[in-house]
């Protein structure tokens, strides 16, 4: 019952995003760059949530910021999705020497925090949002690539696997048709986990300046900017955070969810 | 115990010493060349090449890493590109910031989440054990930055009684003002880490909570809460321990961004500032100081955790 709860709760908070950045590529109140409303203009009438600083209608902003939180989610978990799966992959198989330093390796990356990693990267090919994606994809990466490792011992220990090597089945195929089914459940419930930190560590870095460049209204770059008139339009500095909340509390459930039916299904 | 202690140092130094090699490597592979940092647009090859020679770029990769282990050894950081000081000692300057900060948001977290974490689990039946935990979720999605701004607008803006940011110049030559200044951005970090911990003590605790043993002190006459904390919390303690560790690793980490919020001259501030200016020197400076303390913190984190649980310290013997 409650982990159905759990899932559906996510899903629904999720897609409600995923709508509104659906209708944004059909349909935005305003241009994104027109400032006719005039600076920090109060919410209601034709500005439903206002203007910011610059005379730009916020619910466009936030629109359009969705776009870039979703986008980030979808690029950074493509990214590190297959870098880590392919890297685990072939750490799982590997023995002795080559294992033991595959997992040292992957220890010492991960001991460098995603967000730490992202900067490094950002650092040294300037602040754009590919670089930003790009940095979190990698970083996401070595997380994804030690917990694949692991579960690829798990599987290649089982019988089934001594059966089919007996039984003349290549590895090849038995990556395919043995190995991805058996760990992709708990695979998919990590990936959903790290879709909503790429989300959070995009909007960190744009909050820093190290993200989405301007005029490209990511929602961390929307708060930093709202900071200092937080007084006279406070909409500005709750909107793109409550947006960013319910966006990852929704991948955060989501994953939950997936993740309770996967532990029924083990027993 | 001490075979352990040798074997886990070995890998502490290992890993050091790896992280290292990855810093300088990742930082040169990048694109970008720091001789630009230092020259105006549209440069004369010439110039170009004197910045490199003055750099030490111009030289073979190994070389370049000798000479920089060897620096680092030797606890010489180079120089900022853009300020020309050395970075050591800028480095040195803004740990009263954040040491304290870190420190003091870990302790915090660590007062918030234990309680909070115990109850959540050992309350599961009442209304307030899930919606403790249905708070933590929320915690958990929650950016930093975003609660600093919130208390930023709370506490200094509209009830008047905090500083909304910055740090007194004399740093804690008055110690008044100094922790003034950290109680928001100290706040902030504790309640984003808090979140988290909650979490992981309150599953730490579930598992405890069903086990025989707490059945065998119940049925010798200790009340639940008597057996929990006599023998459930230690039980309890050894997988949070291990994420403790972790926890002030990211601990520091969000001091890196809430640092920027309230603009605290930290390491956090140092570094973002480093990586917009693409002052390598800098980046690499506060990463070297940054990832050697993760690494650190890790091992210290192990070792608690043998002394914590005897168990484990006969298995490692065994």
């Amino acid at each position: 019952m409650s982990k159905r709860l759990h899932l559906y709760i996510g899903l629904v908070l999720v897609l409600i995003v995923a709508g509104a950045v659906l209708v944004s590529y059909l349909w935005l109140p305003f241009a994104p760059d027109d400032t006719s409303g005039g600076r920090l203009a109060p919410p209601g009438g034709d500005h439903l949530l206002g203007t910011d600083k610059l005379g730009r209608d916020l619910l466009t902003q936030l629109l359009i910021g969705g776009r870039i939180a979703l986008g980030t989610a979808l690029g950074a978990v493509a990214v590190g999705g297959v870098l880590g799966l392919s890297a685990g992959l072939l750490a799982g198989f590997a023995t002795r020497w080559l294992d033991d330093a595959a997992a040292v390796v992957l220890d010492i990356l991960i001991a460098f925090p995603t967000l730490l990693l992202a900067m490094l990267i950002v650092a040294g090919s300037g602040a754009s949002l590919g670089t930003a994606i790009l940095a979190i994809g990698l970083a996401m990466a070595a997380i994804v690539a030690r917990l694949v490792r692991v579960l690829v011992k798990q599987v290649l220990g089982r019988d089934f696997i001594t059966a089919a090597r007996v039984a003349g089945v290549s590895w090849p195929r038995i990556v395919l048709s043995h190995v991805l089914p058996n760990i992709a459940p708990v695979l998919l419930v990590n990936l959903a986990l790290q879709a909503g930190l790429a989300v959070l560590a995009e909007a960190s870095l744009s909050y820093l300046g190290l993200g989405t460049p301007p005029p490209n209204a990511s929602w961390g770059r929307m708060l930093f900017e709202a900071q200092a008139t937080v007084l006279t339009s406070p909409v500005a500095a709750i909107a793109p955070g409550l947006a960013l909340v319910t966006l990852v509390i929704g991948m955060n459930l989501t994953a939950d969810g997936l993740r309770l039916g996967v532990s029924d299904a083990d027993r | 115990m001490l075979s352990y202690l040798l074997r886990r140092t070995a890998i502490l130094i290992g890993s050091l010493v790896l992280a290292a090699v990855a810093l300088f490597v990742l930082l040169r592979l990048l694109p970008g060349d720091p001789a630009n940092a230092l020259l105006p647009v549209g440069a004369t090859p010439e110039q170009i090449e004197a910045a490199r020679r003055e750099l030490g770029t111009d030289a073979s990769l190994p070389a370049q890493f000798l000479t920089w282990l060897h620096d680092v050894v030797t606890l010489d950081l180079g120089k900022s590109l853009i300020s020309t000081l050395p970075v050591g000692p800028e480095i040195t300057a803004r740990l009263p910031v954040t040491v304290p900060l870190t420190l003091a948001a870990f302790v915090l977290a660590v007062l918030i989440a234990v309680p909070v974490g115990v109850l959540a689990a050992a309350r599961a039946g009442r209304w307030y054990g899930p919606v403790l935990n249905a708070v933590a979720q929320l915690g958990i999605a929650v950016p930093a930055f975003w609660v600093g701004l919130l208390l930023i607008t709370a506490f200094a803006l509209r009830l008047r009684i905090l500083p909304a940011g910055g740090f007194p110049p004399d740093g804690w030559g008055d110690p008044g003002t100094a922790i003034e200044s950290l109680v928001l951005p100290v706040v902030t970090v504790a309640l984003v880490m808090s979140a988290s911990l909650i979490r992981y003590v309150r599953s730490a605790t579930l598992g405890v909570l069903g086990a025989d043993y707490l059945r065998t002190a119940r049925a010798l006459g200790s009340s639940p809460a008597q057996a929990f904390w006599r023998h459930g919390l230690r039980n309890a303690a050894v997988p949070v321990i291990a994420v403790l560790a972790m926890e002030l690793a990211t601990t520091f980490l969000g001091a890196v961004v809430v640092e920027s919020v309230f603009a605290l001259p930290g390491l956090g501030s140092l570094l973002v500032r480093g990586i917009s200016q693409h002052d390598y020197p800098v980046v690499q400076g506060v990463m070297l100081v940054s990832t050697a303390t993760v690494l650190v913190v890790g091992f210290l984190g192990d070792l608690a955790q043998r002394l914590v649980d005897p168990r484990l310290r006969q298995r490692g013997a065994s």
